[in-house]
């Protein structure tokens, strides 16, 4: 192998990273569609089948048959969560009950309609919110899927069926998924759809002839058949990577989509995502930020088309430059893209035309060598100039008037001065407050002024006085000089300020960043290092701040932390424990539980969140993208240091642990060294003096003693040493394949002359496989359970013994037919040091403790109960591994 | 028999209780006996006195009991029992990885020990094997591949009589999980020990007279298996 073969170790790390996330993680398998009706639902219940025939712990979470016979009779049978019934507004909603799907924790769930959205005041908007939350619990989950759904062909299906798609998911939430496509040529579908097997809502029945047209059903037939394909080659590059086979990111190419607040930038920037997947290329997206100002409906629509970028995969990026070109070339330069991707203006208005192509004229000339690709793209019909105009008045009118307020006292003075000067002198004094003014305000009121300036010079001064006329060549090259000129210098001015207050914002944004930096650095302790997050968080975006941190010791996943400036009421606090618990952002802004009060960042440093840090906004909350990415900025220090001082914590602590353990083992193996050399020595005293064979038949019947004796010691010696191990922790699993039976015999042969005077029934299958448990521990468990039952029923009563395998568990049960357990809480019987009222000499009071102890070290449980026909019964249930298959043997 | 016929046997055990007994025991039983209260004593007696079977105490002050064996093992071929407390699975199966012959657990039965004794030093004296192989009416022909129980001849698999020979050739020493997965299904295998459930579950389904209470191959729990052949 060369050196350039080989792979990659970053790689490998990276891909056996993915692959333990993806095991802690459930998997998703998706069923996906060209379309409605073409059976998905039933293809995953068919899956689902066959998984519960083998015994999978499977559970229909929501399940969508539309009343189909054949899908409900292949659902019947299938345990089913009940729907969550919500009424919103006098109609009946109902839902997964994602909670009750939490709680339940199958191994695999069915979800129908992956791109559902939910009634309004669920926990998350969309259904596929729930699954991703499904997922991250560690549950698979099935769902279906139609092509038109995912987000990056939307579009696509809306331009071949002319239909606007609404219910979309991002295709972030389908990495790792795996899919399944149900296939089904158009003519079979629209004869299903002819015999009404097909479901569809009333309301788009109308739309069902446009909708199933057979070009529409093989142009979506494709759509589904390539994303699917596509999936495959991913799934095929990503194992050749991990398997340095192969020639992966051949391509090396790097797309950088430019982004604005125009609405067909969302289409652009699917149309980028595309051309990455298929060039299996990286891709950024990036907006300039011009130092004009933007309507608050722009900076929503840009904040939608960035939001869309990140959740599609790309790296986003945000710069200030007001000229767009030099700002784009810029990063691409920096980025090393290789393709440009921009979007072609729709309309060619006159002003357009101009500025329109001058820019695509200019990014492709500078560009050099990097390609271009200029893309039509549509947008939704947005009326744009309506709506800005009035805003424009409506935001500004108070400078404009204080401005005409200025203009006319200048226009005073110059009454004065008049009497002094020639009228041409007094444009220069107009001039000055035009200029003046442009280091104050924006440049429409510069424009204003220079503009109302300029008419009153011509109206009060130049003569003909006190009209608009201009007799003399002379002047009226002057007032035309005068308005270019005040127009010219206000606005250069104007701009200059503007680059300074852009400056200086970028500056004060790095400046806060560092001063966030230094004062985490020079924090000496934890508390200090929190008070100084809480105090530059606040300060720099004019915030309540409220920080939690995970508490271990209390029922919630975090609380916050007492210094916070922004007290968490119960329900943000919960917001604050969601967004840790999924190491996702939530509350305002964002996409999961928007109606909160503040906004919750949850702190994540590699793949596990340290804390959350929520945000509560004086003003009115809108942050500009340049500050979404200080704050981003601000998550990502943070969570960096509280990391470095979790790892320190937990160093210190892993010390602490490893010395304690260290002493811990060292004084339980002296002990029991010190208690069982004695005992040994005894117990061989009593076997060797019957092996030296001149013993009567008394002396020999009490060495039999000493050793019963003895051997009850012993037991107790180890019971107490486990306990204390149990107790400590230090309870080592050593878990294999046994013979169930071995097991039994061992834990009878163990007890010995205990059980002779009862009778032991065993009852286990003959042909039981083997079962992978600690043979030790279920050793114990029986010695303990059956020793328990010789001690507390009198003498030749029977002790029933039995194993099973019930379901995916191994139950054990030891039943005895003597007086059965006393009234009382049955689980205090697993208490410590817990013995009967009238407990009968033999019993420490430990065994069934340890007893749970042990099952529950091994995933199991205990429970104990009176039979019916008198006599106790102690139930133990253990998990049970399915056999792996044996290798074939020739014979 | 004179005292020089008696085999040596050298005790390391850093217990004086344990010692004296085992010393008066195995006195009472014809062995001489040599005790050392450490491993490196041990170690420097075994290498004087080439005694004929060394009892092992694995939790011993100086060396590990398998540090022990392992130098031991450098230069001797004399037999190994090791003495281990009841729940150290592990210590057992290492030792007897690391070349011990049996081991006894604390407390022990003196018959059992003698029992055992008895066994490792007859296999470490024999030097050529069995062809024939005896245990209660079972007969295994290891010449002949013939398995007959009670006279009437048992079919068994491949696996099943690679198994079982391995068994039989080391009957009444302990053979752990490891030694017989390595040997029968290869390097690579030493974890599957499933695949030996199964097939001694098979085997004393057609060899036992009471499958239910196996009396050919005992389970030596979380250590390996035991054949039990005639003397």
């Amino acid at each position: 192998m060369t050196e350039r073969d080989r792979p990659n170790p970053d790689a490998l790390l990276a891909a056996i990273q993915r692959d333990e996330t993806r095991q802690q993680r459930g998997k998703l398998k998706v069923f996906l569609g060209m379309c409605a009706g073409v059976g998905k639902t039933f293809a995953m219940l068919e899956a689902a089948r066959r998984e519960f025939a083998d015994g999978r712990d499977l559970i229909i979470g929501y399940l969508e048959t539309h009343g189909r016979k054949e899908t409900d009779a292949l659902a019947a049978g299938l345990p089913t969560i009940p729907r969550r019934h919500i009424e919103y507004r006098g109609i009946q909603l109902s839902e997964l009950d994602l909670d009750a799907a939490l709680a339940r924790k199958p191994k695999l769930i069915l979800v129908d309609e992956f791109a559902h959205s939910n009634a309004p005041e669920s926990r998350h908007p969309k259904r596929y919110q729930d699954v991703l939350e499904l997922l991250n619990a560690g549950i698979d989950v099935f769902t279906t899927l139609n092509i038109q759904h995912l987000e990056s062909r939307a579009e696509a299906v809306s331009q071949i069926t002319g239909v606007t798609i609404h219910e979309t998911v991002p295709d972030t939430a389908l990495t790792d998924a795996e899919f399944e496509l149900v296939d089904l040529p158009p003519d079979e579908l629209r004869a299903r759809l002819a015999a009404g097997k097909v479901y569809l809502p009333e309301r788009a029945a109308t739309a069902q002839d446009r909708f199933f047209r057979v070009g529409n059903l093989s142009a979506l037939r494709e759509l589904a058949l390539r994303f699917t394909a596509e999936h495959v080659v991913q799934d095929v590059l990503e194992e050749r990577r991990a398997q340095g086979t192969g020639t992966p990111w051949k391509s090396g190419q790097r797309l950088l989509v430019a982004v604005s607040a125009s609405p067909t930038s969302a289409s652009l920037v699917r149309w980028t995502r595309r051309l990455a997947g298929e060039l299996h290329a990286a891709w950024l997206a990036v907006y300039v930020e011009s130092t004009r100002a933007m309507s608050e409906e722009d900076q929503a629509r840009l904040a939608k088309n960035l939001a869309l970028a990140r959740e599609l995969g790309a790296e986003i990026i945000t710069t200030t430059d007001d000229d767009v070109v030099r700002g784009i070339l810029r990063i691409a330069r920096e980025q090393n893209a290789t393709q440009i991707v921009v979007g072609k203006p729709a309309v060619w208005r006159v002003i357009e035309l101009f500025r329109g192509s001058s820019v695509l004229n200019r990014l492709i000339r500078e560009s050099g060598q990097i390609d271009v690709h200029v893309v039509r793209a549509e947008g939704e019909k947005v009326a744009r100039q309506p709506v800005r105009p009035e805003n424009f008045w409506k935001i500004d009118f108070r400078i404009y008037a204080l401005v005409a307020g200025i203009i006319g006292g200048v226009t005073g003075l110059n009454a004065v001065l008049d009497q002094f000067v020639g009228f041409y002198a007094l444009a220069l004094t107009y001039l000055f407050a035009v200029v003046l003014l442009a280091l104050f305000v924006g440049r429409g009121p510069v424009f204003f002024s220079a503009t109302l300036s300029a008419l009153l010079w011509n109206f009060f001064f130049l003569p003909p006085r006190f009209t608009f006329f201009i007799t003399s060549f002379q002047d009226g090259m002057m007032f035309a000089m005068y308005f270019v000129v005040a127009l010219v210098l206000g606005q250069l001015t104007a701009r200059i300020r503007a680059q300074q207050t852009a400056e200086r914002q970028r500056e004060q944004r790095a400046t806060a960043l560092y001063l966030l930096t230094r004062d985490l650095a020079e924090s000496p302790d934890l508390a200090q290092l929190l008070a100084v997050v809480i105090q530059q968080v606040g300060k720099s975006f004019r915030a309540d701040v409220a920080l939690s941190l995970p508490d271990e010791s209390e029922s919630a996943p975090v609380t916050a932390y007492f210094a916070s400036t922004w007290a968490l009421s119960d329900k943000e606090q919960t917001v604050a424990a969601w967004a840790f618990q999924q190491r996702q952002s939530a509350g305002r802004g964002t996409d999961n539980l928007p109606a909160s009060e503040g906004l919750h960042l949850p702190l994540v440093a590699g793949t596990r969140a340290t804390g959350v840090l929520s945000l509560r906004f004086h003003d009115e909350f809108s942050l500009s993208p340049a500050q979404r990415d200080l704050l981003d900025a601000f998550i990502r220090q943070i969570a960096l240091v509280f990391d470095r001082e979790r790892l320190r914590d937990a160093e210190t602590q892993a010390k602490f642990l490893a010395e304690s353990e260290r002493m811990g083992t060292m004084l339980l193996n002296s002990v029991s060294h010190e208690l069982r050399t004695p005992l040994a020595a005894i117990s061989s005293v009593a076997s060797g003096l019957r092996a030296a064979g001149e013993l009567n038949a008394a002396q020999k019947s009490l060495t039999l003693e000493l050793d019963e004796a003895t051997r009850r010691l012993n037991r107790l010696v180890r019971n107490l040493l486990d306990l204390s191990r149990l107790e400590a922790g230090h309870l080592r699993m050593n878990t294999d394949w046994h013979d169930l039976r071995d097991l039994l015999r061992s834990a009878l042969q163990n007890l010995g002359q205990s059980l002779s005077r009862h009778e032991v029934k065993m009852d286990v299958p003959n042909d039981f496989p083997p079962v992978k448990l600690d043979a030790i521990l279920t050793e114990q468990i029986l010695v303990n359970l059956l020793g328990n039952a010789a001690v507390h029923t009198p003498p030749g009563t029977k002790i029933e013994l039995s194993a099973r395998a019930e379901g995916n568990q191994l139950v054990l049960r030891v039943a005895d037919n003597g007086p059965g357990l006393p009234p009382g809480d049955a689980a205090r019987w697993f208490d410590r040091f817990q013995r009967g009222p009238d407990a009968v000499a033999g019993g420490t009071g430990i065994g069934l403790s340890l007893v749970k102890g042990f099952a529950e070290a091994q995933g199991g449980s205990i429970s104990a109960e009176n039979r019916a026909a008198g006599g106790a019964l102690f139930t133990v249930k253990l998990p049970l591994t399915k056999l792996p298959p044996l290798p074939e043997e020739k014979e | 028999m004179n005292a020089s016929d008696k085999p040596l046997v050298l005790i390391v055990d850093d217990e004086p209780q344990i010692r004296r007994l085992l010393t008066v025991t195995l006195e009472a039983n014809s062995y001489r006996v040599l005790a050392a209260v450490s491993g490196q004593e041990g170690l420097v007696l075994a290498a004087q006195h080439r005694p004929a079977l060394v009892i092992l105490d694995l939790g011993l002050p100086d060396f590990s009991g398998q540090e022990v064996l392992r130098r031991l093992r450098e230069w001797s071929q004399a037999a190994v029992i090791v003495l281990s407390v009841q729940d150290d699975d592990k210590g057992k199966v290492a030792a007897l990885d690391a070349g011990a012959d049996d081991y006894v657990t604390k407390p022990f039965n003196t018959d059992e020990l003698l029992a055992r004794l008895r066994v490792a030093l007859r296999r470490s004296t024999k030097t050529d094997a069995v062809a024939v192989v005896h245990a209660k009416n079972l007969v295994v022909d290891l010449a002949t591949r013939r398995v007959t129980v009670g006279g009437k001849e048992v079919k068994l698999s491949k696996i099943e009589y690679d198994l079982l020979r391995l068994l039989a050739r080391h009957a009444g020493k302990v053979i752990t999980h490891r030694q017989i997965l390595q040997e029968i299904w290869g390097p690579g295998h030493e974890k599957d020990t499933h695949y030996l459930r199964v097939y001694i579950a098979h085997l004393r389904e057609k060899l036992e007279a009471n499958p239910e209470t196996p009396e050919l191959i005992l389970t030596e729990l979380g250590v390996g298996y035991r054949f039990v052949a005639n003397d």
